[in-house]
């Protein structure tokens, strides 16, 4: 274990796999936050995209409409919070504690119902996204395997990151978001309704969550595996809360713990027990935040 | 009856239709005949030969009733504790351990375990209450993030070092006999709900008859209220989170001790006794003698769930979407004006 690992090719392919979908559900997570609704059920965001995008996919015969269905599955979860937060009036945490628990009962509930499986779903049926190799970029040293031969998923997220930052300064929306959060009062004398621009953002959210789930399920692997967000929806959470919801940091956090998440795949292979590998990126997350947290105290202390 | 009791009962009556409408189609998506799926969930709730599946109910109950108690002293102090499973693990694997390693007296092996248990528990929930007091990490977020590295570490006692190899399974060995809890005589019960009972009851004295309780009450209610007239805030959320953990620790020894006598990996955490105890403590906003009710509500929901399961082939995993569905359809009733400060300040965050 050493340097030389960091730079394997294999190695940096892997990474964007892991910063996909952690980058993609934090992008839908800070536009909830910068409007004002605290939402943290990313996870089951996540993980009713991951299955509606196996579902897609096997019964569509294409990783385009598995998309596509991840993303219709996961904007049902943002109607869901839409419905018992802001219509319903129900408290954000409940509503979000409610549709994590309500994610994994009826994934795992439908995947009985529909494939007769439990645990896990995997069929040579179920199509995936394919990596894109990019001419010319290939060639080049350590930048080349990382960033060419992606799933389309990884330079969407991209895009998405610089499409929110620059949707956040100047774009219509973007503004109302904002509004919508910091100053909703303004935003109805605007004449504009907070509830139904925060509506917008749930519906947003939940698109770019299902695209994370699709990522997981139909790019990364060909399967669904019960509870296979496994924590990356609370990683996104804390992305946002570090960032206050602002899309070129979302970015680079999502870049370091998505980076640990592959390192902890990566190093199983050295001999170290697979729970303290498979528990990095949980302690990656936590010092990241105890230390900005820590910082961040001390200054306004 | 007149009319304004009738307008307070027709939301209520819209949204028991919605619950059993959902559940309707669930049933129907798997073509589930509805008389067996019933006749399955009454009977695996409540009934059993000898009872045996109303024992098993209850002792469902015992756990996510003390789950529930743990995260309400958190909640009515305004501290969002989440961080419960975590907790819960802790206090499990260091109870099994006392038990299976510590030789001695049985009855007085059960205690020291059941006491590291606690205490095991209540260092973990205190982590979580050190990183957003001294560090300013919310209390939500901390709490929760802890719940991995207690999973994964308890995994790895189990898996690794404390491995009963010869079992085939990631478990310890077992607790030595004499410190089984027994049954309640003539059930098939063992006396663990004796002893969250004791705590439900303490939780109710706490609440309402101690000095203690009530400045946790007014720092949930009013938090500026609270700090302005001088209440000992960080003391307060220490004492309360180091309660939270070691009632979530005393639920991981009644496990160990009272119904596996082993550790097991993830024996905690897959059925959610955690997560259950916290929507059972919401479903009820958070009010101390109608915990056990909606405690026992929910493990019937999971057990009747499983009977349905077996008669009717609905996989058992529709007790969770109930659950959640039910939590969902009573949050805009649930009071939880101080737990979304919590979050939004986060301590600067």
């Amino acid at each position: 274990m050493g340097f030389d690992m960091l730079i394997d090719p294999a190695f940096l392919q892997s990474v964007p796999r892991f910063v996909t979908p952690i980058l993609l559900a934090a992008l839908g997570g800070a536009i909830c936050d910068r409007s004002g609704v605290f939402n943290i059920a990313l996870e089951g965001f996540i993980l009713v995209g991951a299955f509606c995008a196996v579902l897609g996919s096997y019964f569509l015969g294409s990783a385009w409409w598995g998309a596509l269905a991840g993303m219709l599955g996961s904007i049902g979860m943002g109607l869901l919070f839409a419905e018992f937060h802001l219509r319903r009036r129900g408290d954000a945490i409940v509503v979000s504690i409610a549709l994590n628990l309500f994610a994994a009962g009826l994934t795992a509930y439908l995947l009985r119902a529909i494939f007769g499986v439990s645990g896990a779903f995997h069929d040579a049926g179920i199509v995936g996204f394919a990596g894109i190799d990019i001419p010319g970029l290939a060639a080049v040293p350590v930048l080349g395997p990382a960033l060419s031969g992606q799933s389309i998923l990884f330079y969407f997220a991209l895009v998405a990151t610089f499409a929110l930052h620059f949707g956040f300064a100047r774009h219509r929306l973007g503004l109302r978001l904002r509004a919508a959060g910091e100053n909703p009062a303004g935003l109805i004398a605007a004449g504009v309704d907070p509830q139904r621009v925060r509506l917008y953002g749930l519906i947003l959210c939940g698109a770019l969550c299902g695209l994370a789930g699709a990522q997981l399920s139909i790019a990364n692997v060909s399967l669904f595996v019960e509870n296979m967000s496994a924590g990356r929806g609370w990683i996104a959470v804390v992305a946002v809360l570090l960032t206050g919801g602002r899309a070129i940091p979302v970015l680079l956090i999502a870049t370091l713990f998505g980076f640990v998440d592959s390192f902890s795949f990566r190093v199983q292979g050295v001999g170290l027990p697979q729970q303290f590998t498979d528990m990095m990126p949980y302690l990656a997350t936590l010092i990241v935040l105890i230390a900005l947290s820590a910082w961040r105290k001390s200054r306004t202390a | 009856m007149d009319t304004a009791f009738m307008r307070r009962l027709g939301p209520w009556v819209a949204v028991l239709a919605w619950i059993f409408g959902i559940l309707l189609v669930l049933m129907l998506v798997v073509h589930a005949h509805f008389g067996e799926a019933l006749s399955g969930f009454f009977n695996s709730a409540f009934g059993g030969r000898n009872l045996a599946y109303l024992m098993a109910t209850l002792s469902r109950t015992t756990l996510i009733v003390g789950m529930a108690l743990s995260s309400m002293f958190s909640f009515r102090a305004g501290l969002f504790n989440i961080g419960g499973e975590g907790q819960l693990v802790a206090g499990g694997m260091v109870a099994a351990l006392v038990g299976v390693y510590l030789p001695g007296w049985g009855p007085l092996v059960l205690v020291c375990g059941i006491l590291a248990g606690m205490a095991a528990g209540a260092a973990w929930a205190l982590l979580a209450g050190v990183m957003q007091s001294y560090l300013g990490v919310p209390l939500l977020i901390g709490s929760l993030l802890l719940n991995y590295p207690a999973a994964y570490i308890a995994s790895y006692l189990v898996g690794h070092p404390f491995r009963d190899v010869a079992s085939g399974l990631p478990q310890t060995f077992q607790v030595q006999a004499g410190t089984w809890l027994p049954f309640i005589p003539g059930t098939r019960l063992d006396v663990g709900i004796v002893a969250i009972i004791v705590v439900a009851v303490g939780a109710v004295i706490y609440a309402n008859n101690t000095v203690a309780g009530y400045r946790a009450r007014m720092n949930g209610l009013a938090p500026e209220f609270a700090r302005a007239s001088g209440l000992p805030v960080r003391p307060l959320l220490f004492q309360t989170l180091a309660i939270s953990g070691a009632v979530a620790g005393l639920v991981g020894g009644l496990a160990v001790f009272g119904v596996s006598h082993r550790f097991t990996d993830g024996m905690l955490v897959e059925p959610l006794y955690a997560w259950t105890g916290i929507i059972a403590v919401l479903l009820v906003g958070m009010v101390p003698w109608a915990v056990p009710i909606s405690g026992f509500f929910f493990a019937a929901v999971e057990t009747g769930a499983a009977g349905m399961e077996r008669t009717a082939n609905v996989p058992q995993q529709v007790a969770l979407i109930m659950q959640a569905v039910i939590i969902l359809f009573v949050a805009g009733r649930i009071s939880g004006a101080s737990l979304v400060r919590e979050a939004e300040d986060g301590d600067g965050l």
